[in-house]
């Protein structure tokens, strides 16, 4: 017996020597989601206007409909996504290890990101920076006036190193009061923990309208950052960055054309160049990325433009009511610029 | 001496696959390669996977600046440090709050233990009604109802309570003063160190003699005497060279003093109360394992209740106790892990959390962070079996 053992051990490490050299992981993501029958999305823990679960448990949001755009141009559904919750901890690694093949979860585009963690940003889905929330009895109007205060921020975040360097650029000191999920921070400043709730505005004024009481707090006016938020993919696979970064660029392209979801359909008759490539009326832009022509069709009938997905979200029409600010188009004063179809 | 027949070694030689000695040793050594060959495959697996995707490996990054702050650290640290120094802040405070729940944990759990056998009926039901809620709840939610039950109920810094206005607690932590030694103050720790050795060689001492003639002193006030009164005598003649830096509000909170912080007193209270009721229940058990007899016996000889207590019952409980103690002491530094749920800067927050994130090394990280646990939790047990080996049952 004790024979037998040993000699089924020695059997199974050859064996597993014998497939180490087919082991490195498949690299096509575009087959792979096809196989599925789902695209693979990392979504925050609960952030509203960018990635949070509805009344009815659906995943709504901006960056919830970056995943809804990759869905359509690869399925021609957007409700075939797999949402995958991580906190900002989780991220990277769940990306990395290949749980999630879009990270689309308000992800601040940096050199070491972009670089050593093997990862590539294919856009960016709003500009963003970092600001402070301050309880109003503090009587606070300038982060400049924030020497020595407790300041609570969420684990693993740009944000982290930033304050850091204001408040040492500017002589200040602080204590940073670490937690792991937005919930928790958002707690640790209500319960008083903290005088400073730190993060990127958008996230400020979604955390905002979570408050007991939202009136008793105000955002201070300095931004002190950069902060461009974007949907991040694994390096090594350009197809699916491509898909990732064109589905992104369809939906800016069909605000500036002036497609909506209600007239894409209207649109698909029209004359102008520009819209009948984008609509895959004339060619098929979508070979070049293994996808069938409607693609960018499919996602602006499915999800909508950018303009309608942000004011829908994060714009007059949420209870976030962010203005568009820098993030109109290049033709309204903003800076959003698609790259064209062509 | 007779001479043995050679009857057995006249035939052939048997082939090496019968000896049974030999065959053990080939497999012994197949099964040690198959192992060795298992590790090499995973680890140069990892790496060409990680090569394959253009992640960073190595351990360069620890002398790279960590760029963020910690709010609890025991040595100099600022977010100009390296992520190498970010691994020993949090180690030192994982240690910290270890070390300290542990204490606490054992005198709590031996206190109620004791006090469950206690034929008081008020204060054994007490004890029991203690263990029986403190073990019965996940420890997360014991954490969770200290840090954000009790922080919510303090006051806000500028309505802290104070004591004698040089002690403050709010919902910032506590703030107590602290000593700023001027010189001549060495003499204190000195004459400390007098003491304790002093109060050594009277108690060899007087247990010669009582061994010798029967006679006794007390010798254990004695020398709680002289290590409390000798240091502070000194203190006195010197004229007290110490000054207090007493915390004072300034601006949005306290400055000065030693600052308690809020986290570090919600994780050691969970964790000294949870881990205690586990303890209790050992020492219990310990105790009762000793049959009545013994107490009996000790009795009959009149030697006085606490004499009972400390020569016959305690010794051969702790022989029962200290295994099962060992487990609650390695279960109390890892569910020291938790305190990322609260934002104490531990080494799973600040080094597996914070920096795992900032240089995305997940495996070097989570490495370094398990051989840790691993390495506290192996000394742990050692210093543990060594006392046990000390305590053991002598037998003759």
């Amino acid at each position: 017996m004790r024979d037998n053992k040993n000699k089924w051990l020695l059997v199974t490490s050859a064996a597993v020597l014998a497939l180490g050299t087919a082991s490195l992981a498949s690299a096509n993501t575009l087959q792979n989601t096809l196989q599925r029958g789902a695209v693979q999305c990392g979504v925050s823990d609960g952030l509203p206007g960018f990635s949070a679960p509805d009344d009815q448990g659906e995943w709504q949001g901006l960056d919830v409909d970056v995943c809804r755009a990759v869905a359509a141009a690869v399925f021609g559904d957007a409700d075939a996504v797999r949402y995958i919750s991580l906190n900002a901890v989780e991220r990277f690694t769940a990306l990395q290890s290949g749980e999630v093949d879009v990270l689309s979860r308000n992800t601040t585009w940096t050199t070491t990101r972009d670089t050593t963690l093997g990862l590539n940003f294919t856009g960016v889905t709003f500009y963003d920076g970092i600001g402070f929330m301050v309880n109003r009895d503090l009587g606070v109007s300038s982060a400049k006036e924030l020497d020595g205060a407790a300041v609570c921020v969420q684990s693993g975040t740009t944000t982290e190193l930033n304050v850091a360097d204001y408040f040492r650029a500017n002589g200040m000191e602080f204590d940073p009061i670490v937690f792991d999920t937005s919930e928790q921070t958002v707690g640790g400043y209500e319960a008083g923990r903290c005088d400073v709730l730190t993060s990127d505005t958008s996230q400020l004024a979604a955390l905002r309208i979570q408050l007991s009481d939202p009136d008793h707090s105000v955002i201070l006016p300095e931004i002190i950052s950069k902060e461009p938020l974007g949907p991040v993919v694994r390096q090594g696979d350009d197809q699916w960055f491509n898909i990732v970064k064109w589905s992104l660029f369809a939906m800016l392209n069909a605000e500036e054309m002036g497609i909506t979801q209600d007239n894409v359909d209207e649109m698909r008759n029209s004359d102008d160049p520009d819209i009948a490539r984008l609509l895959g009326q004339d060619g098929n832009y979508g070979e070049g990325m293994g996808l069938d022509a409607n693609w960018a069709y499919n996602i602006i009938s499915q999800v909508g433009n950018y303009g309608e997905s942000f004011e829908r979200n994060v714009g007059m029409g949420s209870p976030l009511e962010i203005e568009r600010g820098i993030n109109a188009l290049w033709t309204d004063g903003g800076i959003q610029y698609a790259p064209p179809i062509r | 001496m007779s001479v043995r027949p050679k009857a057995h070694s006249l035939g052939p030689k048997p082939p090496f696959w019968r000896d049974r000695g030999k065959r053990a040793l080939i497999f012994q050594v197949l099964l040690i390669a198959a192992v060795a060959a298992f590790l090499l495959y995973i680890v140069s697996n990892t790496q060409a996977n990680l090569a394959a995707r253009g992640i960073t490996t190595g351990f360069g990054f620890l002398n790279n600046t960590a760029g963020f702050g910690i709010v609890q650290s025991l040595i100099d640290y600022s977010s100009q440090s390296t992520y190498g120094r970010t691994f020993l802040v949090g180690l030192l405070n994982t240690l910290l709050v270890s070390a300290l729940g542990i204490v606490a944990a054992t005198i709590i759990g031996f206190i109620v233990g004791i006090a469950r056998l206690s034929p008081n009926w008020l204060i054994a039901r007490l004890a029991s009604g203690y263990i029986e809620i403190f073990r019965n709840i996940p420890l997360l939610l014991q954490i969770f109802f200290w840090y954000f039950a009790v922080l919510r109920a303090m006051p806000s810094a500028r309505d802290s309570y104070s004591l004698g206005e040089v002690i403050f607690l709010n919902v910032r932590g506590l703030y107590v003063p602290e000593p700023l030694f001027e010189s001549g103050f060495g003499l204190i720790p000195l004459a400390l160190g007098i003491a304790v050795v002093a109060s050594i060689a009277l108690i060899i001492w007087n247990k010669r003699r009582h061994e010798a003639t029967g006679k006794r002193l007390p010798a254990g006030w004695i020398s709680l005497a002289l290590i409390v009164g000798l240091p502070l005598f000194v203190l006195l003649v010197t004229g007290v060279p110490v000054t207090w830096d007493v915390p004072e509000l300034r601006g949005f909170n306290f400055r000065g003093g030693i600052t308690i912080i809020p986290e570090f007193l919600a994780l050691w209270l969970a964790l000294s109360i949870y881990t205690a009721s586990f303890i209790a229940e050992i020492v219990r058990s310990g105790i009762q394992a000793i049959s009545h007899g013994q107490t009996e016996a000790a009795q009959a000889l009149s030697l006085p209740q606490n004499l009972v207590l400390r020569l016959v019952v305690v010794p051969q409980a702790l022989r029962v106790i200290i295994p099962p103690l060992t487990s609650q002491y390695l279960n109390l530094i890892k569910n020291s892990s938790l305190a990322t749920a609260i934002g104490y800067p531990d080494l799973v927050s600040v080094f597996a959390g914070t920096t795992l994130n900032q240089t995305g090394q997940a495996i070097e990280v989570i490495a370094m962070t398990m051989a840790v646990y691993l390495t506290i939790s192996l000394l742990v047990s050692m210093f543990m079996n060594w006392f046990n080996a000390r305590v053991a049952l002598v037998e003759r």
